[in-house]
């Protein structure tokens, strides 16, 4: 099942929570929703679970809109809400059981599905307890537990990763991983190494607006345009160095970063390379290149670009 | 039906798990108890082998539990934001009202049931009426569901328990006696239209031993208009 969102809009008030998104996910794609506080991002995934209704344009889940069809839709979808309401006093097992009740699951094959799950997501220990006696990581698991209860083709997981530790991040990271491999997941986070480490592409929003779409490379490759060198060269006068390495066709700006220790940041004419250059100089000269490195941008600076404004 | 009854039994449970169910039930049981039988124009006094007088105190005793019952059913849900996660499954908003509507009205039906015992025991003491008897829990249950409908609007309208708890119990309050005293301190129309709408009158009716099609339609609707507002205001999340 495919997510189609075409022109999607919403309003509190006079403030427009989702301005006119469109985009697609497809079965097998994890799809990372990035974007500050406020962005829209919760209103969204509210609105494609069918929580809030839909203000402008549409939502279609496998090619049928949530509009018409949103109860039996439903059944296709799980959600994990911003910070993972749960019913405190029930019992891990018969919360899970109530959950794929609700979903219409039937009897026969809620007790092995709990069982499954149960497995999954590593909450054999736990599952005679009351939810409000679990720490914020096992309530977590219990959140996408219940979300995945009903092997729904479509996850929509709003921040699945807070209050877990790092070892329980990576366990959930390869969960999603493995789930995103046939099912239609979004999902959304603040946390940006995770993007990259779970997601096959990045949607970042920003004021209810998409400002990016695309993987973490494209994005990448779209920010920066330009090479970023970082450069140590020993041997030789930092002021030569400046001169020579300016001299240089592909070479547009040099900055030097520390003149005691030679190190200096170059940056390229856009669409050039200058790091073969730099090496001949070097070797023509006698310096001796002790550093080169090249600058990536990071997913951070992309998101700090384009949402700050 | 699936998904209501899943909620009403959800509901059940999590009224018996936290006390809620057994206090209300020892609390009615002793109240409606001590009166009947022991304190009072108890049925010793009277010397009648009529349970009347159950009936005027459970009339009083259902009045003030049936808000605490209802109170949390829907505030405490908003509270801690688990109405998200519950209207996101395959349910409607209609399910999700009905079944917490009926696990209060089993509750109390649960309730109601465990006075059989003083019907057992009035039969043993003289001749009673079967009629009015059955008439007189029809009464309770009918004014009892009337009353979980307002408690579980209330709980829809807020989500402080304690709020929905005085807002079902001051809605209740007009019903339950406001309206008649309004129909005292009038004359003609006005009189007759607040007569109309106090429940005391069409339970006294009902609870004597006449079923009136009226009575029904009056509890029908105060149950609709309870149920409807309801789902309305859980459907209002999506307007703003």
């Amino acid at each position: 099942m495919d997510i189609h969102i075409e022109n999607l809009t919403k309003n509190y008030g006079f403030q427009k929570a989702v301005d006119h998104i469109s985009f697609d996910v497809k079965p097998g794609e994890v799809l990372g929703f990035l974007g500050p506080n406020g962005a829209g991002k919760s209103t969204t995934m509210k609105m494609i679970t069918g929580y809030l209704s839909i203000g402008e344009g549409d939502v279609l889940l496998g090619g049928k809109s949530v509009r018409d069809s949103g109860d039996e839709l439903k059944r296709h979808v799980g959600y994990l809400p911003e910070n993972n309401p749960l019913y405190l006093d029930m019992p891990v097992i018969d919360y899970l059981g109530f959950c794929a009740a609700l979903q219409g699951m039937n009897k026969g094959e809620i007790g092995k599905r709990i069982r499954e799950m149960v497995r999954v997501c590593g909450l054999n220990s736990e599952k005679h307890k009351k939810i409000g006696e679990l720490s914020k990581g096992y309530r977590q698991r219990v959140g996408l537990a219940q979300a995945m209860i009903h092997d729904p083709e479509i996850l929509v997981l709003d921040e699945p990763t807070t209050g877990l530790d790092p070892n329980q991040i990576v366990e959930i990271r390869k969960l999603i991983r493995e789930l995103g491999k046939e099912k239609t997941v979004v999902l959304s986070t603040h946390i940006l190494p995770e993007v990259e480490a779970t997601c096959d592409r990045i949607l970042i929003i920003n004021k209810g607006k998409i400002v990016a779409n695309g993987t973490a490379e494209n994005l990448r490759k779209q920010a920066t345009g330009r090479e970023i060198l970082k450069l140590r060269i020993e041997d030789g006068k930092a002021d030569d160095i400046v001169h020579e390495l300016h001299r240089i066709k592909s070479v547009d700006i040099v900055e030097m970063v520390d003149k005691s220790m030679n190190r200096f940041e170059v940056q390229s004419n856009t669409g050039l390379s200058s790091k073969r250059e730099i090496f001949q100089l070097c070797v023509q000269k006698g310096w001796v290149l002790s550093e080169l490195i090249p600058l990536e941008t990071r997913l951070e600076d992309i998101f700090r670009n384009l949402t700050m404004n | 039906m699936h998904a209501v009854w899943t909620i009403t039994q959800k509901e059940l449970q999590s009224y018996f798990d936290s006390l809620i169910a057994y206090i209300v039930l020892i609390l009615f049981l002793g109240f409606s108890g001590f009166f009947t039988w022991l304190y009072g124009s108890d049925i010793f006094f009277v010397g009648q082998a009529s349970l009347q007088g159950f009936f005027s105190v459970a009339y009083w005793t259902l009045f003030f539990f049936t808000p605490a019952l209802t109170m949390r059913l829907l505030a405490e849900e908003k509270k801690s934001g688990t109405i998200e996660m519950l209207l996101t499954k395959a349910v409607t908003d209609r399910q999700v009202v009905w079944g917490k509507f009926l696990s209060a009205v089993i509750l109390v039906g649960v309730a109601l049931a465990c006075t059989a015992p003083y019907v057992f025991t009035l039969s043993k003491i003289g001749n009673i009426d079967a009629g009015e008897i059955l008439c007189g829990y029809a009464g309770l249950a009918l004014m009892s569901a009337s009353y979980i409908s307002i408690g579980l609007y209330a709980s829809s309208q807020t989500n402080n328990q304690i709020v929905a708890f005085l807002l079902a119990l001051s809605i209740g309050l007009f019903f339950h006696v406001i309206f008649e005293v309004l129909a005292g301190s009038f004359v003609g129309f006005t009189s007759q239209l607040f007569a109309l709408l106090s429940l005391s009158n069409h339970f006294d009716s009902i609870s004597r031993g006449v079923v009136d099609s009226r009575d029904l339609v009056y509890f029908g609707s105060i149950i609709f208009v309870g149920l409807f507002l309801s789902e309305l205001s859980l459907t209002k999340r999506n307007l703003n």
